[in-house]
């Protein structure tokens, strides 16, 4: 593992236009397929189904009956190719199977040999075609290279969700029996222990009271981190990859610290201690559901007036756009504050209200940029404003930092690229394709690193940063550039003025 | 996949993470820890040896910061850091010790 890669990290593209097409590049790239055990544990039959051919076909029908986007999606591509070239998994490894309506198409397919009256008569004519292993090792392969960012759909005139189709095309695999095993194990763990990481309640508070050490050793305040406080004000809702994880836990301080400073009385609950929602990657609503409830039943039982999510980039997505729906409604909680909250809003209204003091030039051993996450940039909103999403974050690190610098604005807010890992990726298993895949970025960061000087780059999700972490050095970088938005805050902010 | 020691089979997942964590020990460590092509020195074996005492109160890895303070506080403040525990474990501390130490792999987003 420690052993030197055994693919080609790409090279920074002169030109930026389309990279070259590598017929059958990333044919070898597939993830680990779940054991039975991680099947079962989410309802999903153990292995391979009899009649798996026609039961997809029967699970494709189920979903085209309640989701009307999706027949949408599969009927409207007129192939005009505006999405091609937009893909950074195509644009990292040339692999054409890798260009959206390639990827589109896999399913498409089987729609149109079904669900088409053409597809039924003459299928030869329109490309239709039934379910084959063939069909079968494609799916599984090409829709575990596709991290549902949602990038290509900015650029298709018909505004195609490919994401849509990659996790309808996940849970009809699912459906039969062909799971994935990092997203599956980890669903698993959420419901058993409440948390991707399966750190249980003793570990977690042992977690939060180092904390609580390791503030007062160097800051001198008194900063709680409490876990399970009944009555609490504020549930704080974040990724687990936050008590765990570099640069991750510098943001969770940054998180206490805030509220310290602004007086709310907060807590993280052991039962719901986790923020993403992976059930989204693999496109199960049951699932979805599921994960939602347990955040529901969290602030139910600690009686909290408000839920704060902590930054976690398709959690913020679950949350701003479906958590009504699914975990709703939530009339118990204060109708004086939006629900939920993004921990940068709050973070953002009490720099606009004076609350907290912040000092930039703590950070001035640093020069900021801004990696938009896929989720939050094009999935969600933020704030009471039109690209509220966009705006809060820059606006938070700027009151952070002196030295901030953006990248290429082809490669910012709703045209950002994603880090590489999104969607339920971010696996060892599927490591050249996560390097492949963040090359776009790389190029962008690249680009003001030589020219502007930038020394870190900020971002507001837990797959962004652990990604970042672990591909950055492939490309020259060192893997603690990446920093959360609040480990900024965390630096700044003036403890102890405002009380 | 599994790693032998004299004739003895132990079973491991896909990414050579031991299957029963009670059957580990110091020469099966010695064995993962070859394939991974590291050498193991004491200051190894001292994050090997935490890792598994709190796995065994906590059912579960350490924070990397929490292994970060327990390693300063055993050969001091400029071992104390994240970098120097990838200078010991190339691939991660959290993913390659916890292999090493017979641990199951963190999972999530880390």
């Amino acid at each position: 593992m420690a052993k030197a890669p055994t693919f080609d990290i790409p090279a920074f593209r002169e030109d930026l236009a389309n990279p070259a097409m590598v017929e059958g590049a990333m044919d070898h790239s597939q993830p680990f397929v779940a054991k039975p055990e991680h099947q079962e544990d989410l309802g999903f039959p153990g292995e391979l189904v009899e009649n798996w051919e026609q039961k997809a076909v029967e699970k494709l029908g189920d979903l085209l009956g309640k989701n009307k986007a999706l027949r949408v999606y599969l009927d409207s591509c007129v192939k005009c190719g505006a999405c091609t070239d937009k893909c950074h998994y195509y644009i990292g490894t040339g692999d054409p199977k890798n260009m959206p309506v390639a990827r589109q198409d896999l399913l498409r397919s089987l729609y149109r040999r079904h669900f088409t009256l053409a597809g039924k008569i003459a299928p030869g004519l329109v490309g239709a075609r039934d379910m084959d292993k063939e069909m079968l090792d494609d799916w599984y392969k090409y829709f575990h290279q596709c991290s549902q960012c949602r990038r290509c759909s900015v650029f298709c005139p018909y505004g195609i969700d490919t994401a849509e189709i990659s996790m309808a095309a996940r849970d009809i695999m699912d459906h039969i029996g062909v799971g994935q095993k990092y997203s599956n194990e980890i669903l698993a763990k959420v419901h058993k222990i409440g948390n991707n990481l399966g750190l249980p309640k003793p570990a977690l508070i042992d977690t939060m009271e180092g904390l609580e050490e390791d503030v007062l050793e160097d800051d001198g305040v008194a900063v709680r981190f409490p876990v399970d406080v009944q009555g609490a004000d504020v549930l704080l809702v974040t990724p687990s990859a936050d008590f765990f994880a570099e640069p991750h836990v510098d943001g969770l301080i940054g998180y206490a610290k805030v509220f310290h400073q602004a007086g709310i009385n907060w807590t993280v609950s052991s039962y719901a201690s986790e923020a993403a929602n992976f059930a989204m990657f693999i496109g199960s609503y049951e699932q979805m559901h599921k994960v939602a409830a347990r955040i529901r039943q969290a602030a139910l039982d600690l009686g909290v007036k408000r839920v704060i999510f902590g930054e976690c980039g398709h959690a913020w997505r679950v949350a701003y756009s479906f958590l009504n729906s699914l975990a709703g409604p939530w009339d118990f909680l204060d109708p004086k504050y939006p629900v939920p909250q993004h921990i940068l809003e709050v973070t953002h209204d009490l720099i606009q209200r004076g609350a907290i003091n912040l000092d930039p030039s703590a950070n001035d051993d640093m020069t900021l940029t801004f990696h938009d996450s896929c989720n939050v940039a094009r999935g969600s909103g933020m704030g009471n404003m039109e690209g509220g999403q966009f705006i809060i974050p820059r606006e938070v690190i700027k009151a952070s930092v002196n030295k901030f610098v953006e990248m290429d604005p082809a490669t910012t807010c709703e045209k950002t690229f994603c880090c590489g890992g999104g969607g339920g990726l971010l696996t060892d298993d599927l490591m050249e394709l996560r390097v492949k895949g963040a090359l776009p970025r790389m190029e962008a960061l690249k680009d003001v690193v030589d020219n502007n000087g930038v020394t870190h780059m900020a971002a507001i999700c837990a797959i962004c940063k652990s990604q970042f972490s672990k591909v950055m050095p492939y490309y020259g970088f060192p893997m603690d550039m990446i920093v959360s938005v609040h480990q900024l805050v965390s630096d700044a902010i003036q403890l102890g003025t405002k009380e | 996949m599994a790693y032998e020691i004299d004739g003895k089979s132990f079973e491991s997942d896909e990414e050579g993470y031991l299957i029963d964590l009670s059957a580990w020990n110091e020469q099966l460590a010695d064995l993962i820890a070859k394939d991974e092509e590291i050498d193991m020195t004491d200051e190894h074996w001292e994050v090997v040896n935490f890792l598994r005492e709190y796995y065994n109160e906590y059912q579960i890895a350490p924070a990397v910061r929490v292994l970060v303070k327990a390693i300063k506080k055993k050969f001091g403040k400029d071992k104390g850091s994240n970098k120097y525990l990838y200078e010991l474990f190339p691939y991660g501390p959290a993913k390659q010790a916890c292999k090493i130490a017979g641990l199951p792999k963190p999972t999530g987003c880390v």
